[in-house]
């Protein structure tokens, strides 16, 4: 699973689909998250450099990553491996 | 040091229309209550917890004594008790000048205890017992009249006690705002109020010394005291047309709006609150107009409740967790619902975090902990993303929450008032086992069970 190419975010957290012209906004974390899945960074490198980086329970984070995750999917910001958009 | 964590979150933004009165920015926070620290007071008393402000209630106090005693000479402000009856709470408002109304036997011995004369408790409500009005005639106190079967009762005790009851009737009327009151008290339009002056003054064992209505709660319209004003002011001067008599007071009872919002509502309530200003114009300028004799103006006593007490009560409290609805709403459950904040069921309270966050903002529902469908505290506000073990505040629940929160499921918290100089007294302990077990009474072949 990783961000779709052409979706563009700014240091501010506004992100932009070109194909639709839908606009969306996250929060500082959200935006290292989202460029992190852009870089195809795994999980599990997601969740290290988080919870090094704040303080957050490995299980909370989970959960929080878990629920960010399905909004984007449903935001449908994102694509699986060898599907394109 | 780690950076403080917070919950990532994306949402749409809409390029549709604005609305109209921009994005309702909810989140500035909330972190010191009087100078004490929201954390601070959770961790020393726990979670949740109503805090009362002395400050906010003297300074509220003194506005509306204010307002009123600029505009008219002779002012008297009574504690409505059922409002917030916590002994600490009354007696800030006793030192401040104010008699006490209530409408119990309950709050009426509260209010003595407390050490208010007996002359300067206002009893109020149709349900009081032989009992009750006993203790009241002994007391001097100024007993309001709901109905005729206690006008009759009150005759009647008088004479097996020989003492003449100190007595007003309580009136209801049309003030144009519906719906209107007129469960309570003799009515001015079709004559039941006259009748019952009449049956007092020629039976001649009471001493009819006031008028008192109370014409509802949360009035957003002054002009409605007005009109109310001006009708009891006629039937003074009625009773001192046709008996000689002088009315001593005139009690324009509760009813002043306080700054939440109504549900529904489609602007703030701080936008649309009347001051006390707007209030006392009105109410002083229908009595000095009416035309009593300058120095037969009568006192006028004002039973104000929830806009004396609303804004100095605070109720902070905890997020247990966050979860995604099936439509993919945000929702946040806290550590209090509607059995302490009984309010949520008709104003949108305004809720502020407690620690910072970013400028991110969601759409939430909040939730109580209760396992019902009803305990909803609020059904949408914007906030920042909140995880588990971050506070909140709830602004303005000083008035009948404490008063009417129950102990379903869950335990009634402690309540803390911060002094004038800051410093936080507990003025009710939270509740325990004990406490609510104290009067149960169990049966002793019930005590034993094998399971
Ligand atoms: C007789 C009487 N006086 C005063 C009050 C206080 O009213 P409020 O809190 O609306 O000012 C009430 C409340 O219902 C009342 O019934």
């Amino acid at each position: 699973m990783r961000i779709k190419k052409n979706i563009a975010i700014s240091e501010s957290g506004f992100i932009f689909n070109p194909a639709v012209g839908d606009s969306y906004s996250t929060n500082p974390i959200g935006t290292e998250i989202i460029k992190m899945l852009k870089e195809s960074k795994s999980v599990a490198e997601i969740n290290s450099y988080i919870l090094n980086t704040y303080q957050v329970e490995a299980s909370s984070f989970e959960k929080d990553l878990y629920d960010f995750v399905k909004m984007l999917e449903k935001y449908k910001l994102t694509e699986t491996d060898g599907q394109e958009a | 040091m780690k950076k403080q964590y917070e919950r990532p979150v994306i949402s749409q933004l809409n390029t549709g229309v604005m609305n109209k009165f921009g994005t309702k920015t909810e989140f500035t926070p909330t972190s010191h209550i009087d100078d004490n620290a929201v954390k601070d007071l959770l961790k020393e008393y726990g979670s949740p917890l109503f805090v009362m402000s002395e400050r906010t209630i003297r300074s509220t106090y003194k506005q509306a004594v204010r307002a009123f005693k600029t505009r008219y000479p002779k002012v008297q402000f009574a504690w409505s008790y059922k409002t917030n009856y916590i002994n600490a709470v009354c007696n800030v408002f006793h030192q401040e000048g104010s008699w006490g109304e209530v409408v119990s036997r309950f709050e009426y011995e509260k209010a003595l205890n407390n050490g208010v004369p007996g002359n300067k408790i206002i009893f109020n409500g149709p349900d009081k017992t032989d009992d009750d009005l006993i203790t009241a005639i002994k007391n001097e106190s100024p007993i309001h009249i709901d109905h005729l079967d206690e006008l009759y009762r009150l005759n009647e005790l008088s004479e097996e006690l020989n003492i003449r009851p100190q007595v007003a009737i309580r009136v209801n009327m049309d003030t144009g705002v519906y719906p209107m009151w007129d469960r309570f008290g003799f009515n001015y339009e079709n004559g039941q109020a006259w009748d019952a002056i009449n049956k007092i003054m020629l039976a001649d064992k009471m001493d009819l010394r006031g008028l008192h209505c109370h014409i509802g709660t949360f009035m957003l319209a002054p002009s409605a005291y007005g009109i109310a004003a001006g009708k009891m002011s006629d039937l003074a001067i009625g009773i001192k047309q046709k008996y000689n008599k002088d009315i001593q007071y005139i009690d324009m009872g509760g009813g002043f709006a306080t700054k939440n919002t109504l549900k529904g509502s489609y602007l703030p309530g701080a936008d649309i609150c009347p001051s006390f200003d707007d209030y006392a114009e009105v109410i002083s300028t229908a009595i000095l107009n009416a035309g009593f004799k300058e120095n037969e103006l009568p006192l006028l006593i004002l039973e104000t409740g929830r806009a004396m007490v609303d804004d100095a009560g605070s109720l902070l409290g905890t997020v247990i967790s966050n979860k995604r609805l099936s439509d993919g709403r945000r929702a946040t459950i806290l550590d209090f619902g509607v059995n302490v904040l009984f309010t949520a069921f008709w104003y949108d309270h305004k809720i502020s975090p407690a620690q910072d966050f970013s400028h991110y903002t969601e759409n939430t529902v909040l939730y109580g902990p209760l396992c019902m469908n009803i305990d909803v505290v609020r059904e949408n506000i914007t906030l920042p993303p909140m995880k588990r073990d971050d506070q909140v505040v709830v602004h303005r629940v000083g008035a009948y929450n404490i008063t009417q929160s129950m102990q379903f499921i869950s335990l009634r918290p402690a309540i803390v008032m911060i002094d004038m100089e800051g410093k936080a007294h507990i003025i009710k302990q939270r509740e325990n086992r004990e406490t609510i077990e104290m009067n149960e009474v169990l049966p002793e072949y019930l005590k034993a069970f094998k399971l």
